[in-house]
């Protein structure tokens, strides 16, 4: 048996157990004290809210567990919903068939993919901070998307494609089955590939790591490629929930899912993170915000109680550490 | 009057010991240093020199019974701040300065500290920093910024501050470490100026050839424990190691005769400009070529050339006869050559990472498996095939490899290396940071290496390392080989003094 | 000249770019070298300096910080309902509660930061999810008019009539803005204090080891970069006369820009008031030009993102180097 208990939490890493614990937590307070909170429909749009941030939250985490940040997801995301749009546009709007719909994705991943390229490359051959490139390309991504929107919103999409932002299969929304299918593929990506190896080595230590005959510059390249991609299929989920792409969408969440990669345990210096436990924290965020909210508080009181959560967690794990420091030298 | 009365010794300690979680990291040593005096403080690591340093400055507190002396006035215990107003100043390895503040601003680095703001007077921190460097007869520019300068002027920029603290007792850790011939002849001249003003000064070191010279007296510990002190007349640098290592160095030469061996790495003329010239030589299936000279001869210039690091401007590379031409390290270690960095905190391991990772770190092709995944069952199989067979202790392969010692923490990067199967592998000074027993395993990995036929450029600023590892011996001197050797024939008498010259 | 060149290579280089551009558009556009065009710059550009010189404090502590955009909106809710309370106030209680506030709520930054050992970024993203969730909770994101009279009435410092008859003016924030760059200058370069914040963040260990107090070097930066974000909230407000709670949040990212072209290292030891300066000025600068050559507004945003990235794509070049070129080759 505890065997077993060994072997899961060295699988799922020292984070999950105290991140499941307080998502036992959260889900008996509001249990207790939230009306309706333990119910279907609660849980129904918590799996329909989850997506939109874990899929942004996904595209966050390759960086910084490689040492970096990407702060051009928001707008990344936005400006590959902005393509679909256009190419379904130019198909018919609300009667473009599934052809263009195909195209357009391509091209949204595709622009996705190129603006990650840009910024990996410059951050891999100028060695330029992640943060600064990354706000470069926001800045950039966020002008060029308002200069080709004016400002405005673009909307008009076909009926069928709510089914990608508000259907369900086998009564699991269909967004929840996008993510869930994205985060295993982060989760396989991570660990079971050269790549995601490369990418934790990177991030502990690149120098060492390219004397060991990594190809630093090529994986660095990859990772903000990666995560461009994230962001386009964030994108898209989008565009199909609110069927409409306005530049800035989704803007508050950009420190949302730093504060998401913190929580589950990703090392802010780099080099450690998993997606399961990042997962778990995507969705303790999202129980409490859902819990607040059936409390009669605003998503702005979530926010809050998200930073307060972060800090008490950050606060936690700082007593742990001390605690079995002292008992280290007790010994 | 008693002559002592009128120079009373810089430090006078006795009966100190420490005791941490009840092994004994220093037991019963005395050390006396004379006013002025050069001293050298020898060991190896872990045998309580930098206990004992600390308990001098006052970061730790001795064992009761000790007796403390800091020129001349008695004290029951000592705090940091005390030691500093005593004279005492320590410059730690990583000297522990400022890159981006100016060279002024390091030196004078005391008169803005305190805790109750002041203005700052850039005239008085440039004269306070003239005046350190003019006792030290050095010249630098004051507005130059620390960070552009090399090593070896952030060293005198390092005894400067101390300085400024009228320091009259320096403690130098390792400070020829990293510093070139000429470099160190500068810095062993502003500790004779030093010495004559009175000011003592203590070399903390293992690699002591240098600082030899220029002391009158050596303690050696070993162990905790004092060996003796020793007057540095007559002194040579293999009797003092087998007085820190305690064990007799054995003169069995290794060397065989390896020139019937077939070829596997050929170099002709390879040149870097500033770095090497002109460097020919042959690696043999199975043989150790020992490459010694001091530090900045350009013996990791080279190695970083061989292993695709950077680019030679001239000459050629073959393997096994065929020619080499490297982009990058990966070309390198494709083609079946492995290094070994001197550097193995900072490149040759990924501290935070754990053992098993930093084991397959080069070898993620091998351990893949179906559609390019890795392969747990390959990489646990990899990494335990190796902890094994190099005798690697560790606890779990899970844990970080910065949790290791240093011996078995290069066993982690021979590992690393030997599993891309190398014909040629490079080691650059592999026992640095290594305690005496754990040397001697990693060469006897190393000869086994050979004799399953490998080619090992042994790269040693230690002569007696290579004289006893290698078949053959080259010395390389401001960028170019100097000499070659056969062990068998060239005493090690002969070759220390060729590369110390 | 030279000295100049040695001490600051990125703020030179700056200057260069900028006298470059600037006459670019004097050329290129009549209405550019203006007085009038020069004071609106200033007037529209001072409150982002006063962030700007603030960030640049804990930059060069080896810290970074997200919130303070954020807390400076906190500040004007917090003073508009403390001037009610004692019944008006002026511009002397105005500067002191608006400085004293920003100042607490850095410290709470520097609190948590120095205390719990938690790194600043994660800190500061918690804070700013904190403080702007419970900003937009408490003020219910209602605008605020009823500001004090001597708040929003607009103070003209200088003003004249050009030829044309158009008036050039410059506003008190050009003033504040001064005497803040002033200060900031005076605390880092001058003082005892300011040095050893460039100390600890050039090489904390050895600051450290040097007796220098840690835990007061966080809340000297993290305090200073606070008052200067309450004391540029107030001037905010001062120049929109009404209070909008998510008026500022964003801006953070855009100022951190700015900081770093200035010459600040994220990591900590570099940077100068000059450079944060000159920052800012290059962005505003090019959209003034781009404004006035017709460009259309969302364009600029575009413009400024490609700009930022060839900065830091370029950034490995030292202008000293083609004065002296045996000097900085091993930086």
């Amino acid at each position: 048996m505890t065997g077993l208990y060994r072997r899961l939490f060295v699988a799922s890493g020292p984070e999950v157990p105290g991140l499941l614990g307080f998502l036992v937590l959260v889900l008996v307070v509001f249990g207790v004290f939230a009306p309706n909170f333990l119910t279907g429909a609660n849980f129904g749009s918590i799996a329909f809210q989850l997506p939109e941030l874990g899929l942004l939250t996904l595209a966050m985490l390759m960086p910084i567990i490689s040492g970096g940040f990407n702060l051009a997801i928001i707008y990344t995301a936005n400006m590959a919903g902005l393509t679909l749009a256009f190419v379904l546009k130019q198909y018919g709007g609300i009667d473009a068939g599934y052809g263009p719909f195909i195209l357009g994705t391509v091209l949204a991943i595709g622009v996705g993919a190129l603006s990650g390229a840009v910024m990996g490359a410059v951050i891999a051959y100028v060695g330029a901070h992640p943060i600064l490139v990354s706000l470069a390309m926001m800045i950039f991504l966020r002008g060029l998307g308002e200069f080709l929107t004016k400002g405005g919103d673009i909307s008009g999409f076909p009926a069928w494609m709510a089914t990608l932002g508000h259907g369900t299969v086998l009564g699991i929304p269909v967004p929840l089955i996008l993510f869930l299918i994205c985060a295993v593929l982060w989760h396989i990506l991570l660990t079971h590939t050269r790549h995601g190896f490369s990418v934790r080595m990177i991030g502990s230590n690149i120098r060492a790591a390219a004397y060991s005959g990594l190809n630093t510059r090529r994986t660095l390249i990859l990772i903000y490629t990666l995560s461009g991609v994230m962001c386009a299929i964030a994108g898209i989920l989008m565009l199909s929930r609110f069927n409409s792409v306005r530049v800035g969408h989704g803007e508050a969440l950009l420190l949302v899912t730093v504060l998401a990669c913190f929580l589950g345990g990703v090392d802010p210096f780099g080099g450690f993170g998993r997606v399961l436990p990042v997962v778990i924290a995507l969705i303790v965020l999202q129980v409490l915000s859902s819990g607040l909210n059936l409390l009669g508080a605003n998503q702005h009181l979530s926010t809050a109680v998200w930073g307060l959560f972060l800090v008490g967690v950050m606060i936690l794990r700082w007593g742990a550490g001390w605690i079995s420091e002292r008992r280290r030298r007790g010994s | 009057m008693p002559a002592d009365a009128v120079a009373p010794d810089a430090l006078r300690f006795s009966a100190i010991s420490k005791i941490f979680g009840g092994v004994k990291a220093v037991d019963d040593v005395s050390f006396t240093v004379g006013t002025g005096e050069v001293h050298c403080l020898a060991g190896e690591n872990g045998c309580g020199k930098s206990t004992l340093i600390k308990i001098i400055t006052g970061v730790y507190q001795p064992e009761p019974g000790a007796a403390m002396e800091i020129f001349g006035q008695a004290y029951a215990q000592i705090s940091p701040t005390q030691a500093r107003k005593a004279g005492i100043a320590v410059i730690w390895q990583d000297l522990a300065l400022f890159a981006e503040m100016t060279v002024a601003e390091n030196i004078a680095f005391e008169t803005i500290l305190g805790n109750r703001p002041r203005a700052v007077s850039y005239a008085r921190l440039r004269r306070v920093a003239a005046a350190a460097l003019a006792r030290l007869d050095v010249d630098l520019d004051l507005d130059a910024r620390l960070g552009t300068l090399p090593i070896a002027q952030r060293q005198i920029v390092a005894i400067a501050r101390a300085l400024v603290s009228d320091a009259r007792l320096i403690f130098m850790d390792e400070p020829t470490a990293s510093l070139t011939e000429s470099e160190t002849d500068a810095l062993l001249s502003v500790v004779r100026n030093l010495s004559a003003r009175g000011v003592a000064v203590v070399f903390v070191s293992h690699r002591l050839a240098e600082v030899l010279e220029i002391s009158s007296r050596v303690t050696v510990l070993r162990d905790g424990k004092l060996v003796g002190v020793f007057p540095t007349e007559g002194l040579t640098h293999s009797r003092l190691t087998e007085l820190m290592t305690g064990t007799v160095i054995s003169h069995d030469v290794m060397a065989r005769d390896t020139g019937g061996r077939p070829e596997v790495l050929r170099i002709e003329g390879l040149t870097r400009a500033g770095e090497f010239e002109d460097i020919s030589l042959t690696l043999r299936a199975g043989e150790v070529v020992g490459l010694t000279g001091l530090i900045g001869a350009g013996r990791t210039e080279l190695c970083h050339s061989l292993f695709g690091m950077t680019r030679a401007d001239r000459g050629r590379i073959t393997l096994n006869g065929q020619d080499l031409q490297l982009r990058s390290n990966r070309d390198a270690v494709a083609a079946g050559i492995a290094y070994v960095s001197e550097d193995r905190l900072a490149l040759g391991l990924i501290q935070p990472q754990s053992i098993a990772d930093n084991t397959v770190l080069s070898v993620l092709r091998q351990i893949s498996g179906a559609g390019g995944l890795l392969s747990s069952r390959k990489k646990d199989a990899t990494v335990s095939h190796w902890i094994k067979k190099l005798a690697v202790k560790i606890g779990t392969p899970a844990d970080a490899v910065s949790t290791l010692s240093g011996g078995n923490q290069q066993r982690i990067v021979l590992a690393k290396w030997l599993a891309t199967r190398p014909k040629v592998l490079l080691l650059d000074c592999p026992t640095v940071g290594v305690d005496v027993g754990a040397r001697a395993g990693i060469f006897r990995i190393v000869r086994q290496l050979a004799e399953q036929g490998l080619a090992i450029l042994l790269v040693s600023d230690e002569v007696p390392e290579v004289f006893l590892n290698a078949d053959r011996v080259l010395h390389m001197a401001g960028g170019r080989i100097a000499h070659e050797w056969d062990p068998r024939r060239t005493g090690l008498p002969e070759m220390e003094a060729a590369v110390y010259a | 000249m030279h000295s100049f060149l040695r001490a600051y290579p990125t703020e030179a280089k700056l200057l260069a770019v900028l006298v470059l551009i600037c006459i670019g558009l004097s050329i290129a556009s009549p209405d550019f070298l203006t007085l009038v065009n020069f004071t609106s710059l200033l007037n529209n550009n001072a409150v982002n300096v006063i962030w700007a010189v603030g960030l640049l404090v804990v930059l060069i502590a080896g810290g970074i910080d997200i919130s303070f955009a954020v807390a400076a909106s906190v500040v004007q809710y917090l003073c508009v309902y403390a001037f009610a309370a004692i019944g008006g106030g002026n511009w002397a209680i105005g500067f002191l509660f608006a400085g004293g506030f920003g100042l607490a709520l850095g410290l709470v930054n520097a609190f948590l930061i120095h205390q719990f050992r938690i790194v600043s970024i994660v800190v500061t993203i918690s804070t700013f999810n904190a403080f702007f969730g419970l900003l937009m909770f408490f003020s219910s994101g209602r605008f605020l008019y009823n500001l004090p009279s001597w708040w929003s009435g607009r103070v003209i410092l200088w003003e004249y009539q050009t030829a044309n008859g158009t008036w050039a003016e410059l506003i008190l924030p050009v003033l504040v803005m001064a005497v803040c760059m002033a200060a900031t200058w005076v605390l880092i370069r001058r003082t005892t204090t300011g040095r050893q914040l460039y100390a600890f963040g050039d090489n904390p260990e050895g600051a450290r080891r040097a007796g220098i107090p840690i835990g007061l070097m966080q809340a000297i930066a993290f305090g200073w970069c606070g008052m200067m974000a309450g004391i540029a909230g107030l001037m905010q407000a001062h120049i929109t006369k009404e209070v909008v709670p998510n008026a500022l949040v964003g801006r953070e990212l855009e100022v951190l820009a700015a900081v770093v072209l200035g010459g600040a290292r994220l990591g900590g030891g570099r940077g100068s008031v000059l450079g944060c300066f000159l920052g800012v000025l290059l962005v505003a600068v090019t959209q003034n030009g781009l404004n006035l050559l017709g460009v259309s507004p969302y364009a600029f945003k575009m413009v400024v993102g490609v700009i930022i990235l060839l900065a830091i794509s370029t950034s490995n070049l030292d202008p000293a180097r083609l004065f002296d070129p045996r000097k900085g080759r091993r930086a």
